[in-house]
């Protein structure tokens, strides 16, 4: 059979859904671009309906349509501070169909198999694929639905752990089963010995103990991985779905596949490098949990905390000029965007500059803080990245700090001891006052004594942050 | 406890220690509020002002000291009035200590405390009840006033219809916080204003205040103001020198000239010699807000206003905060109120805790349970952290600057072309081994990791959401593999390929729409 149309349908595909990533350069192109990656899919599912995926039609669409009324459904209820979760629970249902997709081949190959040797006609179009293929191809196709099945079921435990994180269902804190990485490292061996065995034998069971080890991998890597690396781990999950659907892309021999599992692996991985680099660790030390040792005793903070009322922080918004906020993760536990919103626009309605900073970890999931922003209806013109702002913090009259901890975090400039040095941090302590809404003394996630709020210039507004910030909104006429 | 305040009987002095404002932030710590009869009246608060603000007016100033337990005022006491205080009362004003020992021993003699706002550290935390500095920001900002009035032209250049008017040039010696609002007040006047201290790191501070800052012409390492507490130190002679030489040259283009010079515990330094004023042009001015040391020009005369020979007004008047009765006696009441904060530890039960063991508390203090507790031992804290030696950035050549960018770039190229060799010689090997068939797709699959490289580096971060979420769609391309599979005559194959086409039709709609629906948020203000 050929499928002169599909092929065509895949290139413009291909085309549409690289415009569609490529428009996200900016907030207003990219409302342009989903529709890109929306009609790249339609013409990728279609054309592969009417061409090799033609057997059972009736069948796949239904089975679209009723995955689809879920997919809707969920995308209209879901709140924007779960999306961190969705994100993840959505990377599982990828990694899981790679898994199914890649038994289906191996199965196929199975099955040509003994259609050849009783001398009987395949079915289907996949079937008929793997007929004419010749014995290196078909050992080739062996390693590649290997490793999809691989990626994808490391993607699938990992993202339903890390979705359980993400929805507080499983602790955040980061746990390993006694041996540690040891574990990790002797599964991911046994898959390798299982790899050799398979293409010896060509039997269903080394796929079943690999599958079973790379369940295991995922589970266990994530589990040892603490809740403020989420960010890193969502990305390095959704890079993995990619490779996925890259090698399994490979064994369909399927051009589109491989264009956008390249795609989506390649974006993982860039996000998964720009977290790092946000919090000055390797890729490696992220993986491997937990913050690297100090190299001597950290700097003694000096001086006391000083809390502050509502009146106090009241009166000084109301003297300030210029104000920039600096939001965390506490501000979408505590659901608190909506009060900073209105707070923004009441400052702003008075003719005071008002804007926000946001460090590339803030938040549990690349670019988190501003879709809760950009949620509660803040323009995004007043929401700045870290180097837009940092240089501006010493003429800023107030800093509200809200939820976070580590990010703005003074000793990791000034402390060389300390485990987050050279971690590049706002530096809110520049401004003339600094006001950190928090909910007790606890330190950050690092665990790491925070030398800000200390400082002569700060003061600490304790509460939750979402009534704080309320109270304070009685407060500003 | 109570807290009062008498109405101050040096001769002239208009403040006032309490105002309505600051007796209400005092009655929010739990103290009750006393006030002589008429106190407030030279500052511009009346006595139902206080009343209306809770504050019990009292009759005369023998009843007073009798009824409240803290007593502030502005000036030091007299003798009569130290002689009111009794054990377990404190006394909080003005006191400067090293001229006043006398009344000093007096009053620890007959077991008061004494809290004397000059004596107030000069640490971050104790800024807010620093008199010295809010008074000497109003001295500053007054010196340029009295100066105005005495000039006979503007301050600003102006060209007119009537002709052109150069602008003033105003000099300002001494950038300490006396120096810095009258750099603020003269700038935004409208003069041209030069500035001059000994410790060259205030250089920086009086340009923020966009005045120019006078550089000598001196190789010496000059002390830093950190290990004197933040105020200048004698200068060598040599220095001495060179910044009157200075001063000459300056002298005859200036017209007006504010001089705010002083050392600790010593005579104002003489900076404006005879021969500087005589330079002058006629109609100039000096304000000399050294006066009450000695002054920093010699032929000031302490309080009065002086017209010289060659027609250059000095003014010598101490008195600037008391001529802005209102705004200085604001000012000092809220740092006395700051003072009580601190001394209030409970901040709302009205007790006074003379916690001894605190840095700015213990430094202020000068008589306590009958001893002199003056001067104190040097502070914990170090008030200003030391001056780092500047490291310059060596100025670069253009040729230097032209060699270093050709390295960068050989170096850039170098590591490219590594790359690329590395990534050429990878793909052969791989071609080697591999069937054509394979390396078709692998060609398309190094082709789009690059493609994916170079378009995602353009993503806004504040898009990283959503790029997560439509890469999350467009991963559900799996769907094609599922498709591809489910006509296959194998039912177990069926059921995984169905149940794939399902999981990836959740994700394809859920992606998609929850992508749409993060964009349609981000609205432009």
């Amino acid at each position: 059979m050929e499928f002169g149309f599909t092929t065509a349908a895949y290139v413009v595909a291909a085309v549409l859904f690289i415009l569609s990533l490529g428009g996200l350069s900016g907030q207003e192109s990219a409302k342009r671009a989903v529709w890109y990656g929306i009609v790249g899919m339609g013409l990728a599912v279609f054309a592969t309906l009417i061409g090799p995926g033609s057997g059972l039609w009736l069948l796949s669409v239904i089975l679209i349509a009723a995955g689809g009324i879920i997919g809707t459904y969920v995308a209209k209820k879901v709140e924007m501070t779960e999306m961190p979760q969705l994100v993840a629970a959505m990377h599982s249902l990828v990694g899981l169909a790679a898994v199914f997709v890649g038994f289906n081949a191996h199965l196929t190959m199975r099955s040509v198999e003994k259609a050849r040797a009783a001398g009987e006609a395949v079915h289907g179009t996949f079937a008929e694929l793997v007929a004419h293929k010749t014995p290196v191809e078909l050992s080739i196709l062996q390693v590649e639905l290997f490793l999809g099945i691989f990626i994808g079921a490391v993607t699938f435990t990992g993202s339903v752990i890390a979705y359980g994180k993400l929805a507080g269902k499983v602790s955040s804190k980061a746990e390993k089963l006694p041996g540690g990485h040891m574990l990790n490292a002797g599964a991911a061996a046994l898959s390798a010995i299982c790899l050799i065995w398979y293409m010896n034998s060509g039997g269903l069971f080394p796929v079943l103990i690999m599958t079973a080890c790379a369940l295991f991998i995922g589970y266990h890597l994530i589990m040892g991985i603490g809740g403020a690396d989420m960010p890193v781990v969502v990305s390095m999950l959704n890079s993995y779905s990619g490779w996925a659907a890259a090698a399994i892309g490979f064994s369909m021999s399927n051009d589109l596949l491989i264009v956008v599992g390249a795609l989506v692996g390649s974006s993982g991985a860039i996000l998964s490098y720009i977290m790092c680099k946000a919090m000055n660790r390797s890729f490696v030390s992220v993986i491997l949990g937990g913050f690297g040792g100090t190299s001597g005793p950290a700097m003694e903070v000096e001086g006391e905390q000083v809390a502050i009322d509502v009146d106090g922080v009241a009166s000084a918004l109301d003297e300030a000029d210029s104000v920039i906020i600096v939001p965390g993760y506490g501000m979408a536990v505590a659901q608190a965007q909506q009060n900073v919103a209105e707070l923004t626009r009441k400052l702003r309605a008075k003719g005071k500059e008002v804007r926000f900073a946001i460090h590339p970890v803030a938040g549990r999931l690349p670019g988190h803080m501003n879709v809760l922003l950009a949620e509660a209806k803040v323009p995004y013109d007043i929401v700045l990245e870290m180097d837009e702002i940092n240089e501006d913090f010493p003429e800023t009259d107030v800093v509200i700090v809200i939820g976070s901890n580590d990010i703005v975090n003074p000793a990791a400039q000034e402390d060389p001891n300390s485990p987050i040095a050279g971690m590049p941090v706002l530096e809110v302590w520049k401004a003339k006052q600094v006001f950190v809404s928090k909910r007790g003394q606890g330190t950050g996630y690092s665990g790491i004594e925070n030398p800000l709020f200390y400082k002569d210039n700060t003061r600490m507004y304790y509460g939750d942050a979402k009534q704080s910030i309320g109270e304070l909104l009685t407060k500003i006429g | 406890m109570k807290i009062g305040t008498p109405t101050e009987i040096f001769e002239g002095e208009a403040r006032v220690a309490m105002t309505p404002d600051s007796a209400l932030q005092l009655q929010k710590l739990g103290y009750d509020c006393l006030i002589q009869s008429g106190a407030g009246a030279k500052a511009g608060f009346a006595d139902a002002a206080y009343e209306a603000a809770g504050v019990t007016v009292v009759a005369d100033a023998g009843a007073l000291w009798a009824q409240a337990d803290i007593i502030a005022k502005v000036r030091p006491p007299s003798e009569e009035e130290v002689a009111y205080l009794t054990p377990e009362k404190l006394l909080i004003s003005f006191f400067y200590p090293v001229a006043n020992e006398a009344l000093m021993k007096q009053a620890a003699d007959l077991g008061a405390s004494v809290i004397a706002m000059d004596m107030v550290p000069r640490i971050s935390r104790a800024q807010k009840m620093d008199a010295l500095s809010s008074m000497a920001n109003i001295a500053g900002y007054r010196a340029v006033i009295e100066a105005g009035n005495n000039f006979g032209r503007f301050f600003t250049g102006q060209v007119t219809a009537a002709g052109k008017v150069p602008p003033a040039k105003v000099l300002i010696v001494g950038a300490g916080v006396a120096g810095l609002a009258a750099i603020g007040t003269s700038t935004s006047l409208g003069a041209i204003t030069y500035a001059f201290d000994v410790r060259p790191e205030v250089a920086e501070q009086v340009e923020s205040m966009g005045a120019e800052f006078v550089y000598l012409d001196f190789e010496e390492e000059q002390a830093d103001g950190a290990s004197s507490g933040g105020y200048a130190s004698v200068s060598s002679p040599e220095f001495r020198e060179a910044q009157l030489a200075k001063f000459r040259e300056l002298a005859p283009q200036m017209d007006i000239v504010i001089t705010t010079a002083l050392i600790p515990n010593r005579e104002a330094p003489e900076l404006w010699t005879e021969d500087m004023v005589k330079a002058m042009k006629p109609g100039s001015v000096i304000v000399d807000l050294a006066a009450e040391r000695g002054g920093n020009c010699k032929l000031t005369v302490m309080d009065e206003k002086i017209v010289t020979d060659n027609g250059v007004t000095i003014i010598g008047y101490t008195d600037f905060p008391s001529r802005m009765a209102t705004q200085s006696s604001t000012l000092y009441a809220t740092n006395i109120r700051h003072m009580m904060s601190d001394l209030t530890p409970g901040k709302t039960d009205g007790t006074v805790v003379h916690n001894m063991e605190d840095d700015v508390i213990r430094g202020a203090t000068i008589a306590h349970a009958k001893d002199v507790t003056f001067p104190p031992p040097p502070p914990k804290t170090k008030a200003i952290a030391a001056q780092k030696p500047k490291e310059k950035a060596p100025e670069l050549t253009p040729e230097e600057k032209r060699a270093q960018e050709v390295a960068a770039f050989k170096a850039q190229t170098k590591q490219q072309v590594t790359l690329l060799t590395v990534g050429a010689v990878l793909l052969l090997g791989v071609g080697l081994v591999a069937p054509a068939s394979f390396m078709q797709h692998f060609i398309v699959f190094v082709l789009s990791v690059f493609v994916g490289f170079q378009v995602i580096w353009n993503v806004s971060h504040s898009l990283h959401t959503p790029l997560m979420a439509v890469t999350n769609a467009i991963s559900s391309i799996i769907i094609l593999g599922a498709l591809m599979q489910i006509g296959s005559g194998n039912w177990l194959v069926i059921i995984l390929a169905a149940l794939s086409v399902f999981m990836a039709g959740i994700n394809i709609f859920g992606g998609f729409l929850v992508t749409r629906r993060m964009l349609a948020m981000f609205q432009k203000s």
